[in-house]
């Protein structure tokens, strides 16, 4: 795992479950750092507590989660870029629009190679063939200035996503990968789902941490 | 039947309504609804339609008056402030007997309050909120699903009695991820708009669109004629859902999001041998009265679980009319009841505390 972790990826992608396991499943010291200036809920603020426990270092957005909406991001944002002890991993705002909050670190960015995650979820209106796929990854470099590095297929119905969903998305997925040249790094499921035979790339387990109140 | 898809409510309703042949948008961006007008932006120029931001919620639900009186299917959308701000128009639209639909994702309250879900403004919703004697057909969904079916068919009824009908979600609703499924659905047989002020071409009197009465008598007859569709409706859309209330001696009610919240409090409850059931009411005006009036017959009490301080829960005492008790649990400012709160409030009901 490279030191700077980026995650971006569409609107409802599912990137903030995938950056908070990336997260939790590093070894040594390792800082969250939520990036999102879109959404009001469901975000890595969250899950502040479980992140906490388990050691991880948590920046959020000042005002996340409170009552103002103002998306101001903290300056200690900067410390992750200078110690260098620690893995970060940036939870970014979907689409073009939260990855234009990247643009601000570029330096640091040129300066280290980075791996930048684009989550993609084929059964998100926008996203359901690679040409939708392809145009919102070209935005989002283009807004946060980096380049998308890894694919990752978290393709997913919420509670209704079987393993012929994510197949389904694999094939999505896999012809971005084929027409852009950026490899898969994993297909992310939900835990209690198999799909480890029946795909090439590394599966990733994910552990739910964002819940509703039912 | 269409493949499923992932959606965000708000994302969800909007598609809904383009479907159901909502071309016109008007509105003005606030958490957490914003994602209707950055939707409506996306996809109403793609389809022909008009998406336009006005300078506030009043020259918005302004907008949806004049589209509305040349005919046009139109929605806007906003949360609790900005619903307050569109009163005035809502009122000049019933006063001038025209359909549209307008959706309020609540937020805490009152003032600007805060962007977390609430429920506190039932009372501005079935009980007025602007002026005169009227009611709003009020629509209360509790799944992604259930808001995707509920705007489709709200244009449909909207024109049918000529009525606004509003959508009534909270921020929850607005803000989750759920898979729904657009199906091409059969829409009601609808009256012509003989009514509508679109052009005459020389071949008809013209129509006129008018909220203003000189005579006390002329205005008098028209808000009764009114009060006879109300009847109608009333006869014909209420709607609501009853959960395990067969058996139950304790009845939660509760609509929205939170009812989903209670269903897991139902269940608890029952695990421990408290026999509970759920009313949720999917029809806020016209209230389901006749749901807890039956069930009054056969319960030990009512819980009424709300996003507010209580306001439901009046509607609630009304139907039931002194012959239960009728409690009342509620969170308000944007904090969410817990299943573990819900049931609580029942044990200590069932204890008479």
């Amino acid at each position: 795992m490279k030191r700077l972790n980026v995650v971006t990826g569409h609107f409802g992608s599912g990137k903030t479950e995938f950056a908070l396991n990336l997260a939790m499943q590093n070894t040594g010291k390792t800082t969250i750092v939520d990036m999102d200036t879109v959404n009001p809920y469901y975000r890595t603020a969250d899950a502040e507590g479980v992140l906490k426990s388990h050691g991880i270092g948590v920046i959020l957005p000042r005002f996340a989660n409170t009552n103002v909406d103002l998306p101001a991001l903290p300056s200690e944002i900067f410390s992750v870029f200078t110690d260098k002890e620690t893995t970060a991993v940036f939870d970014v705002g979907g689409d073009e629009d939260g990855a234009l909050a990247l643009g601000q670190y570029n330096r640091y960015f040129s300066e280290e190679p980075y791996e930048m995650y684009f989550i993609v979820n084929a059964r998100r209106p926008l996203t359901r063939e690679p040409d939708g796929v392809i145009e919102i990854l070209r935005e989002v470099e283009n807004a946060s200035h980096l380049r998308v590095t890894s694919l990752v297929n978290a393709t997913n119905l919420g509670p209704e996503t079987s393993a012929e969903i994510i197949l389904e998305g694999q094939k999505v997925v896999e012809e971005v990968s084929r027409r852009t040249g950026i490899p898969v790094a994993f297909t992310a499921v939900r835990e209690d789902i198999d799909i480890e035979a029946l795909v090439q790339n590394p599966v990733m387990q994910l552990k739910l941490y964002i819940k509703t109140p039912f | 039947m269409a493949e499923k898809v992932l959606m965000k409510g708000n994302e969800a309703l909007a598609e809904a309504a383009i479907q159901a042949g909502c071309r016109l948008f008007f509105g003005y961006p606030i958490t957490p609804q914003t994602e209707v007008s950055a939707y409506m932006a996306k996809r109403m120029p793609k389809i022909g339609g008009t998406f336009l931001q006005a300078e506030s919620e009043v020259s918005a639900i302004n907008m949806v008056y004049g589209a509305a009186g040349a005919g046009a299917r139109v929605m806007t959308s906003s949360s609790s402030p900005g619903i307050s701000l569109k009163q005035e128009g809502i009122s000049y639209i019933v006063g001038s007997d025209l359909p549209c639909v307008i959706v309020n994702i609540v937020r805490g309250g009152p003032g600007l309050g805060g962007i977390q879900p609430a429920q506190s403004d039932y009372f501005q919703a079935v009980k007025g909120g602007g002026h005169g004697d009227y009611h709003l057909i009020v629509l209360a969904p509790s799944s992604i699903q259930e808001l995707v079916d509920i705007t489709q068919e709200a244009f449909d009824i909207a024109d049918q009695y000529r009525m606004p009908v509003m959508i009534m979600g909270d921020g929850m609703l607005g803000q989750m991820m759920e898979p729904v499924e657009f199906g091409a659905k059969e829409g009601r047989k609808l009256p012509e708009k003989t009514w509508a002020a679109c052009g005459t071409d020389g071949k008809r009197e013209r129509n006129i669109i008018n909220s203003l009465y000189i005579e006390a008598a002329d205005l008098e007859k028209l808000v009764l004629e009114r009060y006879e569709r109300y009847k109608e409706v009333e006869k014909n859309e209420v709607k609501w859902e009853e959960y395990m209330t067969e058996d139950a001696e304790y009845i939660i009610a509760a609509y929205g999001t939170i009812a989903r919240v209670a269903k897991t409090a139902v269940h608890a409850l029952r695990e421990e041998g408290i026999k509970a059931g759920l009313i949720r009411p999917i029809t806020l005006w016209p209230f389901p009265s006749a749901a807890f009036a039956n069930a009054a017959e056969t319960v030990k009490g009512f819980l009424s679980v709300e996003m507010s301080m209580g306001q439901m829960v009046e509607d609630v005492r009304l139907a039931v009319n002194g012959k239960k008790p009728v409690e009342f649990f509620g969170r308000t400012g944007g904090i969410v009841p817990t299943p573990d709160e819900i049931c609580d409030a029942v044990r200590k009901m069932k204890e008479g505390k």
